[in-house]
């Protein structure tokens, strides 16, 4: 049932340009940013082979495109969550699928796991492009795979705030807008220097927990992070449809 | 025998104001239920309550014999529902569209086809299966929404308003597929669209206000023995003159030729003593109860009350 209303959700997605859209201008900007990182890399090989402990081309041409994707992501990523919910609620048919036997969890997960395959397919089409570079060099593929897997669970991070934001109103631009002010706010939080009391801000942030993922550290407290954040606005979203169901 | 549907003492707030106030009724099988109302005396929001889209602030609903909002999964596969707005997705073709529906209602892989065409067909949408949702008319939009209420052959189909936008000879259609559909399953029609409520149900409700004003079985209504007729004369008569013959207890004057009368007598009896009277009668039918005037009566009256009792 889950599946079914998934499956739905990411088709629906292809069926409208947006997607083709994001998913455009997501790899145009990001093969632009691979190839300046590739020639910036060329430049200072030889620089580089003088050095003992030089870092490889997995630090120097991967980790810096996965780090600008999620910046990408960023913005764009409320632009695919925005209708998630509101759209339901604005056409009305949201009450196909509050009539059907299918209970409000169902229908959230459902459409959180429709984007996830979505955001699966972002993220094959960037990982293709450092992939690319095993044809003449040696990559680090283990560290490759941690920021992959880093990069994810952001994205399903982002996902999960969008869902519920959209689950608050029936305008999907406002969605989109709140949810882009909600991420871009987590993501900032850690900019604090300075002592003490930001300590707490600092492991709000969404950012503080992914750049080790980068570094291909692999902390299963920021995994439980990611987990808690995301298992977080899905309750929250069910629990928003819940009331809805009550007061409206 | 179960009931199909069975709602005891509904209520539903919003606010301060009382949408739906303590409702019960029940649905037998093979029964079509035409519930009516003017604009904002609870129809939608009742419909809404049954079919899990709203909860209700107090209250039973049981279909099927499962309490809804006990155990809303079961409950709800047992229903078919067509709100006021279809809801479609209309970036899906119909036949996208229709597979993915009969999915949520757990047809099974084998089933889907068959299911999928025998509501297409009964739908009349076998020209149009390919075709985008967004493009079709709002004729065929609307039996789209009809064929995804009645896919799974749920026991119980609510339809809100299932004619809207229909041109009468999809009007007849539908009220056809009504008929037979109500030979095995329960329907409620809610519409304010009275002739078809006459045409297709075999019991009627009136809601008005947030409550239920009037329930009966269409037969009863339409049925009920006729004592007021409608009497044109060639020949002026005083009311007078009239009100002196036993044979009208009451007497309504329309015009000088023209009055209704209250008689104990039958059509055959009273038609016959007029005629003995020589008044030159030209005219002789009998007044009938129509759903219309019992529906203004009921709900004309009822606001009438209420605004008294305001002013009061």
């Amino acid at each position: 049932m889950i599946l079914t209303i998934a499956k739905r959700e990411f088709r629906s997605m292809f069926l409208s340009p947006l997607a083709w859209v994001i998913l455009a201008v997501i790899q145009i900007i990001l093969a632009w940013s691979f190839l300046t990182t590739v020639d910036y890399f060329f430049s200072i090989q030889s620089d580089l082979s003088t050095l003992s402990n030089a870092p490889g081309v997995t630090d120097l041409v991967a980790t810096p495109l996965l780090e600008v994707t999620s910046i990408i992501l960023l913005m764009i990523m409320p632009l695919l969550t925005m209708r998630l919910i509101s759209e339901e609620k604005r056409n009305k048919t949201i009450s196909l699928l509050l009539s059907a036997p299918v209970s409000i969890s169902e229908i959230v997960i459902g459409k959180y796991l429709g984007l996830l395959f979505f955001i699966g397919t972002i993220l094959l089409l960037i990982i293709a492009m450092p992939l690319s570079l095993s044809i003449g060099t040696e990559l680090d593929f283990i560290k490759l795979l941690s920021g992959a897997l880093g990069l994810f669970l952001m994205l399903a991070a982002f996902s999960a705030a969008g869902l519920y934001m959209s689950s608050l109103t029936d305008n999907p631009i406002i969605a989109a807008m709140s949810t882009f002010g909600l991420l871009l706010f987590l993501w900032l939080l850690n900019n604090n220097t300075g002592d003490g009391g930001t300590n707490i801000l600092n492991y709000l942030s969404l950012h503080t927990h992914f750049a080790p993922l980068l570094r291909g550290i692999l902390n299963t407290s920021d995994i439980a992070y990611f987990l808690l954040f995301i298992v977080g606005f899905i309750v929250l979203t069910v629990r928003q449809l819940e009331t809805q169901r009550l007061q409206s | 025998m179960s009931s199909l549907i069975s709602v005891n003492n509904l209520t539903r707030h919003y606010g301060d104001f009382i949408a739906v106030n303590d409702i019960s009724f029940k649905l037998a099988a093979g029964d079509i239920l035409g519930f009516l109302g003017p604009n904002g005396a609870g129809k939608s929001s009742t419909m809404q309550m049954l079919s899990g889209n709203l909860a209700p602030t107090l209250g039973e609903i049981f279909i099927n014999g499962i309490d809804l909002l006990e155990n809303p999964k079961a409950a709800k596969a047992s229903l078919g529902y067509l709100p006021e707005n279809p809801p479609l997705y209309k970036e899906m073709t119909v036949d996208e569209y229709l597979q993915f529906c009969a999915r949520l209602h757990l047809i099974t892989k084998s089933q889907l086809n068959k299911v999928c065409d025998s509501a297409i067909e009964r739908c009349g949408l076998g020209e149009v299966r390919q075709r985008l949702i967004r493009n079709l008319s709002k004729g065929y939009q609307q039996r789209v929404g009809i064929a995804q209420a009645i896919l799974h052959s749920p026991p119980v189909i609510i339809l809100d308003e299932p004619t809207v936008g229909l041109d009468p000879i999809q009007i007849l259609e539908i009220r056809q597929l009504m008929k037979t559909l109500g030979e095995s399953h329960g329907i409620i029609l809610c519409t304010h669209i009275l002739p078809e409520v006459q045409a297709v149900c075999n019991r009627v409700q009136i809601i008005n206000n947030g409550k239920l004003v009037y329930s009966s079985d269409m037969d009863a209504l339409l049925n009920t023995p006729n004592t007021k007729f409608e009497i044109t004369l060639s020949s002026v008569i005083k009311r007078d003159e009239l009100s002196g013959h036993t044979a009208f207890k009451a007497i309504e004057m329309i015009d000088d030729y023209h009055f209704i009368a209250e008689s104990d007598f039958d059509a055959d009896k009273l038609s016959a003593y007029i005629v003995e009277q020589k008044w030159g009668l030209t005219r002789f039918t009998t007044h009938e109860v129509s759903l219309e005037k019992i529906f203004i009566e009921l709900t004309a009256g009822e606001a009438g009350t209420s605004a008294a009792e305001e002013a009061a």
